[in-house]
């Protein structure tokens, strides 16, 4: 294994970078176009049941269809990332947009119209106070769209482009276990290391959620 | 002064809930607004700080119809309290006391000043201050829920069922500040509740209203207690309003007979028992209510209540025939 290691170590650095990428550059775009999207499903109710179809619908198509229509789609080459960056930025947006509606939804109507009461324009409320209450909800699906995506950008070696998934394939080929191991290993400690980041961010961000009613 | 020009609200359902109400609430006076569940007492609080808006007729603060202005600048000027707080539970007690003058344009500094001159008004210590609303009891939220509403020291208040969530102790210690806090700000004070002895009690002036949302009377607590305008009116402020009326009239103006040698004293001169060895059961003294007379003579095991003076020395005693001759006094009178 230390030999496989120090023989290839800029390979697997190079993969390991351009997971990172791969995976997280879509969650910080699909989380970007989500708020405004899951925001719309709640200010027009009526958009609400539409929403949360599309999204269902959006998240259900297999991510190898996704990377391999999109080209087509797109008039992008077949290798290019950026089929995976925009499959991706998909699930992302499937996922993130009804956890923002759910999370808007979820906000105590009792405090949305004391706000209102009070004199916050409807703006203002939303970033001041809405947003803010639906954090744990919208930070919850956030870990999920990322973790999820660290293991989709995998699926990407499939059809040439893929982080880590590349060392997968390039096992396979070979009749070579380590690769895989390596692969596996460092793909898990990535989803790992993402995903407490962003339990300590919802830490730090929603310090209120600490204290439930009467466990003070 | 907020007037309520032959408000109409029909909600789009086809219900009406507040129908062609025209009355005026008195400026730095509470007025309770009480009556049956769904009589529109909620819709008509809301309709003063365009929460609702009137399908028709006019309300107006100080002359000024709340039509014509910009919805968030009025309630600016409005204190709001609502059952259960509906405090930000992503926010600190003191910035939950903060939020309007901050959206005033207050400095974040300048309004946790103040916040906390406010809390303490409430009577909550600076302790609770860094609190979220999680952490708190209902009461102690409920006193923050005023605080909030107080911050930007507004002219009007509205409170919508602010003492119902918690306990009847509780509530009878959020009563007595309110009381206080009132006598201190003399706020107009638009006040919601379906309990009539709440209503009778921290109203300056008391409306109720009926199913349909149609006004069934206006006037001060004895009023309503002593004249209901109807057998709805007359129902609904309970049967024991006679008893209930005398809380509003003092002992001042009843007689009362000398002492007798049967209540012994002590050197100081107040009162300890009657000779047989029966309690006195209680004094009052010229500022208690006629109820709290009526209440020690029935309760007197001798028929005869004990008036004391400030010292607590005793001056004057009532039996209660002599109650009951005055009680009917008082009533041919009215
Ligand atoms: N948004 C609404 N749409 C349709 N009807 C409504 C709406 N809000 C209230 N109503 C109806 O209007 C009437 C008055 O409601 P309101 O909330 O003012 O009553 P309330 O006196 O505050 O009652 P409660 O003591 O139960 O709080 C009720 O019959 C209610 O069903
Ligand atoms: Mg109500």
């Amino acid at each position: 294994m230390s030999t496989y290691l120090s023989n290839n170590w800029e390979t697997i650095l190079t993969a390991l970078r351009q997971h990172v990428w791969l995976a997280l550059v879509p969650v910080v775009i699909g989380f970007v176009l989500a708020l405004p999207i899951g925001y719309l499903g709640v200010r027009f109710p009526w958009l609400y049941h539409p929403l949360v179809n599309t999204c269902g619908v959006l998240y259900s198509i297999p991510s190898l269809a996704l990377f391999v229509f999109l080209p087509v789609l797109l008039g992008t080459k077949i290798l290019s990332p950026l089929n995976i960056v925009v499959a991706l930025t998909i699930y992302t947006v499937a996922l993130l947009a009804r956890t923002v509606a759910d999370g808007l939804r979820s906000v105590d109507a009792l405090v949305v119209q004391s706000a209102t009461a009070m004199g916050y324009r409807r703006l203002r409320r939303l970033i001041d106070v809405e947003l803010p209450v639906a954090l744990p909800v919208i930070l919850a699906g956030l870990r999920v769209a990322t973790v999820s995506n660290i293991s989709l950008v995998s699926v990407g070696a499939l059809i040439g482009v893929g982080g880590l998934g590349q060392l997968f394939t390039r096992g396979f080929q070979l009749f070579y276990t380590q690769p895989i191991i390596v692969g596996i290993v460092l793909s898990v400690a990535l989803a790992g290391i993402c995903d407490l980041a962003i339990v300590g961010l919802q830490r730090l961000v929603t310090p209120w959620t600490r204290y439930q009613r009467g466990a003070a | 002064m907020i007037t309520f020009d032959d408000v109409v609200k029909v909600y789009p359902g086809g219900s009406t809930a507040v129908d062609h109400l025209s009355l005026e609430l008195p400026t730095g006076k509470t007025t309770v607004f009480v009556g049956p569940s769904g009589c529109g007492k909620t819709t008509s609080l809301r309709m003063i700080n365009r929460m609702i808006n009137p399908t028709s007729g006019r309300i107006l603060i100080d002359g000024q119809d709340v039509a014509g202005q910009d919805d968030a600048l009025l309630r600016r000027k409005i204190g709001y309290v609502i059952q259960h707080a509906g405090l930000f539970p992503h926010r600190t007690v003191l910035d939950n006391v903060a939020t309007v003058p901050m959206l005033l344009g207050k400095s974040r500094k300048e309004a946790r000043t103040a916040a906390l001159g406010l809390l303490e008004r409430v009577g909550l210590s600076a302790e609770f201050a860094s609190r979220y609303p999680a952490q708190l009891s209902g009461g102690q939220q409920q006193r923050v829920g005023v605080a909030r509403a107080l911050a930007a020291d507004p002219p009007v208040m509205l409170m919508d069922e602010p003492f119902s969530a918690v306990d009847p102790v509780v509530r009878e210690g959020l009563h007595r500040e309110f009381l206080r806090l009132q006598k201190d700000l003399g706020k107009t004070i638009a006040m919601v509740t379906h309990d009539i002895d709440e209503a009778i009690k921290l109203g300056d002036v008391v409306v109720i209203l009926r199913q349909g949302g149609k006004l069934a009377q206006i006037g001060t607590p004895q009023e309503l207690l002593d004249h209901p305008a109807d057998e709805f009116v007359a129902e609904f402020v309970g049967r024991d309003r006679g008893l209930r009326s005398l809380s509003f009239d003092t002992a001042a103006g009843l007689p009362v007979r000398p002492l007798t040698a049967d209540l012994l004293l002590d050197e100081a001169g107040r009162p300890v028992s009657w000779g047989d060895g029966e309690p006195t059961g209680g004094t009052f003294t010229v500022e208690d209510s006629l109820r709290l007379v009526t209440d020690l003579a029935i309760t007197s095991p001798v028929g005869i209540a004990v008036r004391v003076d400030a010292n607590g020395k005793a001056d004057g005693l009532v039996p209660h025939h002599d109650l009951v001759d005055h009680l009917a006094e008082r009533r041919a009178a009215k």
